[in-house]
């Protein structure tokens, strides 16, 4: 005990008068009982860094880098510093499964934030269920799923897709749909829940045009002729696309050389942000739309420092921040909270300290981590400009909570997860049971 | 004098332009001077003061107020109202919202106040430019249509009328009226006939008689806005009408079906042309040499990325050259291309003649490998490549839009095939690769240095992939992952046409493409992918050398 002090106290000399109350504070928290033997708490980092998703992922792998060194420079936490613990997945989905139980069981780490798309989620879950481990997974997604040990940092369907379809229908008046993406679990889920919230508005099927496309779909001729065609039928038409990351940039090309104008038939994209845009020429873009709970361009004193701060960390003056990013920033946040709360990285303490447990956002607003494990968020719609950048043109007055089970459709309408009360993922409000039907 | 009138009249209201007032008391000539006078001495003045307050409403940021000040600005006759609204549609308005003052950007640089029309310096530091949503574009667009509509360049003029047919504006009517008397240009005769014939149809006082004249016109147009303008009337319309748009409505459709077909065929020639591109190469190596190189697709992705840096080294060094930067990348990329894959050939294919088990895995393992070094080089998201000038935009053929990318990619595959075949039929190494393939210990024997051969071979077949990689860096992503994308179908698309045959590739990548495209808006495009390839093992089945097999002992060595 004493020596532990004395080396405390050596510590405290060498850290300097700025760290130093941080420092006491640590002190106090190494007098808890285990792990006390680390002088580390490490945090693993699951994105692929090679492959078709390294695309999106590998910006998020620097974020959390950036993230620990920002908490390592204010002293870390609990008197510890933090270890990143950096793995490649690969895009391969068994892979991430392995990966995660890697960084669990080998590397000991005491949280894991990763994953972007749903099925590497779904690969990695019954690793962190079994493990009991904690995930933080940081993208808009198709909702329909509240897991202990996960915690949902990105939009739930009614946190982007309903918001954007009322900013439509309010104020561009549109009358016509047409659903378009890629062929797989979220844009099938999403679109699904939009069919059912339009159908509830009173649009009629025939005003509805739903259509699929493979990964990387490169030649969007047919499709966009067809969206043109639909189009032409005397009402407001719009698309609302949940359309994959990569085949986005071949179908702007299409769109702007086809001269189908924003004026004409809005696109309202789900996984465009700053960074697909950084690929393509967006003057012919000009005023699409896509629905976000962050955008670069938002104005705030604690936007413009995170900006700032990422930019000077990553050498690159032009690098741009995203959606997915904020939600890791608020996640991380979350998380060092809910540690500092209990004084512990114990994964049990932690899941239970997380509800409840707020954090402002880089928009203005304070996020909350809910029960079911999701959090509140702003919703903004933002036309694109001609430098690649979103103009916010409508945002939600308040902050949307997160719904974890849609309430547009039949199988899950009833179900809500509360981790606090109910300790259940999927309760069912009308039978009072947990393990209610989900989809 | 001025004096003199002044005192004569009562103060004019704001918006009478003299004339009817003072008629009976003068007579025309000095009518004339006095309405000159008016404008001049009173109406000019009290216009520009809400002139100015409209002006001073773009520094609110507000949405509504910049849709009421372009409303303002753009009947109040001012000579500045056509640079403000159009500086406005171009993003090159700002506004101080401390100042309240508002100032245009002109195309050459030059700065004016304009509210005043003054030049000025520069812009204040906290100018910002006046932002604008859909609504306000369309309203934007609506404005400069009614502005335009009497402008001296045809072009102008005839895109004001389509702005107007589109919105079918009613208090545009006498404007549209006007200008179609004193039009003698055909085209823009045309547009202001069809423009005013869409205001009619939606006017609510209409009479049948114009209604019907109007469908009439609309009909004659015959293309999707056409048909969007007809489809979109009220319920509320007289039995004669209502018929008689439905009428129309249906023969528009019937023309545009038969338009359907020829534009499925056109995307399908564009598709196969794509597929062909990306096969030629492919035809090469694995066609002609045997080699089963799953790297083909890589050499695509580092012509794609040649282009792009050929690219950035324009931007910043000569912007004069963009327009000519795929003219200037393509050469490189087959010189690019072409060495790495002669490199590759003599590193470790060469080893692995007649083991395709073993080619197959390493070329595999290579293609890994030359994805991880461009992503460690390059970045793992997109770079961008531009589109230049002449290969963006579309141009319309009957009812069909033709882009101009698309186009430009048929051609240059056409020509990248036609020089192939030439090579291969006339030149010596052409001859040397032929007999190589086709026999090798007979060339060997006959003086052909076959292992220099090979590796040339092998490097024409990268060289070309590479080629293919510029013209797909202007319809896809340029990513590392660009090459995966094609692999697979230029595979497909070798195999069905026959192995060892150029022009069973040729013919096999425009059959899929059409065969697609004709399936893709019957089943949907993930359906129709799968409907080729089933087709594809069927057909497989029956010909196990595709469409065009080569014949002959050659074959069977």
């Amino acid at each position: 005990m004493l020596t532990q002090l004395t080396h405390d106290i050596a510590t405290l000399s060498r850290r300097g008068l700025l760290a130093a109350s941080a420092g006491l504070v640590l002190g106090l928290a190494a007098f808890g009982p285990a792990k006390a033997a680390d002088d580390t708490i490490k945090v693993g980092v699951l994105h692929s860094l090679s492959g078709t998703m390294a695309i999106s992922e590998t910006t998020l792998k620097d974020t959390i880098l950036f993230l620990i060194d920002e908490q390592n420079k204010k002293g870390g936490l609990l008197g510890k510093k933090l270890e990143a613990v950096v793995v490649d997945p690969a895009s391969n989905w068994p892979l991430f499964a392995e990966k995660a139980r890697e960084l669990i069981t080998k590397d000991k780490v005491a949280v894991v934030f990763g994953c972007w798309t749903s099925v590497s989620r779904k690969s990695v879950l019954p690793v962190f269920k079994e493990l009991n481990n904690i995930l933080f997974y940081p993208v808009q997604y198709e909702g329909e799923e509240s897991e202990r040990n996960v915690f949902y940092t990105g939009a739930a369907p009614n946190q982007q897709a309903i918001p954007a379809v009322d900013y439509l229908m309010k104020d561009e008046k549109v009358k016509r749909w047409v659903l378009a993406g890629t062929d797989y679990v979220y844009p099938r889920t999403t679109n699904k829940i939009l069919e059912a919230y339009l159908k509830s508005k009173g649009v009629k099927q025939e005003d509805i045009m739903i259509n699929y496309t493979p990964f990387g779909h490169s030649d969007w001729q047919t499709i966009v002729a067809d969206i043109k065609k639909f189009g032409s039928a005397g009402k407001k038409t719009a698309v609302v696309s949940t359309i994959n990351g990569d085949a986005n940039v071949p179908f702007y090309k299409e769109l702007g050389n086809q001269g189908i104008k924003a004026t004409d038939i809005p696109v309202v994209a789900f996984s465009v942000g700053e960074e697909e845009l950084a690929g393509i020429d967006t003057k012919p873009l000009l005023g699409h739309l896509a629905a976000w709970n962050y955008f670069e361009s938002i104005k705030t004193p604690a936007n413009e420092k995170f900006i700032k701060e990422w930019q000077a960390y990553t050498k690159n003056p032009k690098r741009t921040t995203n959606d997915p990013m904020e939600a890791h920033v608020i996640g991380f946040n979350m998380w060092v909270k809910a540690v500092e709360k209990v004084k512990s990285t114990d994964a049990d303490k932690v899941i239970d300290a997380l509800p409840g447990t707020e954090t402002p956002n880089l928009t203005g607003g304070v996020s909350k981590m809910l029960p079911n494990h999701h959090i509140t968020k702003p919703v903004f719609i933002g036309e694109i400009k001609a430098n690649g950048q979103f103009d916010v043109v409508w945002k939600t007055p308040g902050l949307v909570a997160g719904d974890a089970w849609s309430k547009e459709l039949e199988g899950s309408k009833d179900l809500i997860g509360d981790w606090v009360g109910k300790k259940c993922g999927n309760y069912n409000t009308k039978t009072n049971k947990c393990g209610g039907q989900g989809t | 004098m001025r004096t003199e009138e002044a005192a004569i009249l009562p103060p004019p209201p704001t918006f009478c332009r003299g004339r009817p007032v003072v008629a009976n008391v003068f007579d025309r000539l000095r009518t004339l001077v006095l309405s000159v006078f008016l404008i001049a001495a009173f109406a000019l003045p009290a216009f520009a003061g809400a002139f100015e307050d409209a002006v001073a409403k773009f520094a609110n940021d507000e949405f509504s107020d910049t849709e009421e000040a372009i409303g303002t600005i753009a009947t109040s006759g001012n000579p500045l109202a056509f640079p403000i609204i159009s500086a406005l549609g171009e993003d090159r308005l700002s506004a101080d919202p401390d100042t309240r003052k508002v100032f245009i950007t002109q195309a050459d640089g030059k700065i004016i106040d304009a509210a005043t029309g003054a030049a000025v310096d520069k812009l204040p530091d906290n100018a910002a430019s006046v932002r604008l949503n859909n609504r306000l574009r369309r309203t934007v667009e609506a404005a400069l249509g009614g502005l335009t509509l009497l402008s001296p360049d045809p072009v102008k003029r005839i895109a004001a009328a389509q702005s107007v047919f589109k919105t079918h504006d009613e208090t545009m009517l006498p404007v549209v009226d006007g200008a179609l008397a004193k039009e003698t240009n055909k085209a823009a005769k045309q547009a202001f006939a069809e423009a005013r014939a869409a205001i009619l149809l939606y006017k609510q006082d209409a009479t049948d008689v114009e209604k019907l004249e109007a469908i009439v016109a609309v009909k004659a147009r015959g293309d999707q806005e056409a048909m969007a303008l007809l489809t979109g009337l009220g319920s509320d319309q007289s039995p004669a009408v209502a018929s008689a748009a439905a009428n129309a409505t249906a023969a528009i459709q019937r023309t545009l079906a038969l338009w359907s077909t020829v534009q499925n065929a056109w995307y399908g020639l564009s598709l196969g042309s794509v597929l062909l591109l990306a096969a030629i190469g492919l035809a090469i190596t694995f066609g002609v040499m045997g080699v089963i190189n799953m790297a083909h697709g890589e050499m695509v992705m580092i012509g794609a990325y040649t282009t792009f840096v050929v690219q950035e080294t324009i931007r910043t060094s000569y912007p004069g050259l963009f327009d000519y930067s795929l003219l200037i990348a393509v050469p490189l990329a087959f010189i690019v291309a072409g060495a790495i894959g002669v490199l590759i050939e003599r590193t470790i294919i060469r080893f692995l003649y007649g083991r395709p088990l073993e080619t197959l895995l390493a070329t595999w393992g290579l293609s890994l490998v030359l994805q991880q070094a461009v992503r460690t080089a390059f970045g793992p998201t997109n770079r961008e490549v531009g589109n230049p000038s002449w290969m963006s935009g579309a141009f319309e053929l009957g009812q069909i839009t033709i882009t101009y990318n698309r186009l430009w990619i048929l051609c240059f595959t056409l020509a990248v095939f036609a020089i192939l075949l030439a090579m291969l039929r006339y030149t010596a190494l052409g001859l040397e690769m032929r007999a190589v393939t086709q026999n090798r210990r007979m060339a060997a024997s006959m003086g052909i240095a076959t292992s220099r051969v090979d590796a040339l071979t092998f490097g024409l077949g990268s060289g070309i992939a590479g080629i293919a990689g510029v013209a797909l860096s202007q319809i896809d992503n340029v990513s590392p992952n660009l090459g995966q994308s094609y692999i697979i179908d230029s595979f497909m698309v070798v195999v069905f046409g026959g192995v060892g045959n150029l022009w069973g590739t040729l013919v096999g990548a425009f059959t899929l493409g059409i065969a697609n495209k004709f399936l893709e808006p019957v089943a949907g495009a993930v359906l129709a992918k799968i409907a080729i390839l089933v087709l594809i093992i069927l057909f497989i089945q029956k010909r196990p050398r595709g469409l065009f097999a080569l014949k002959g002992r050659a074959v069977e060595a």
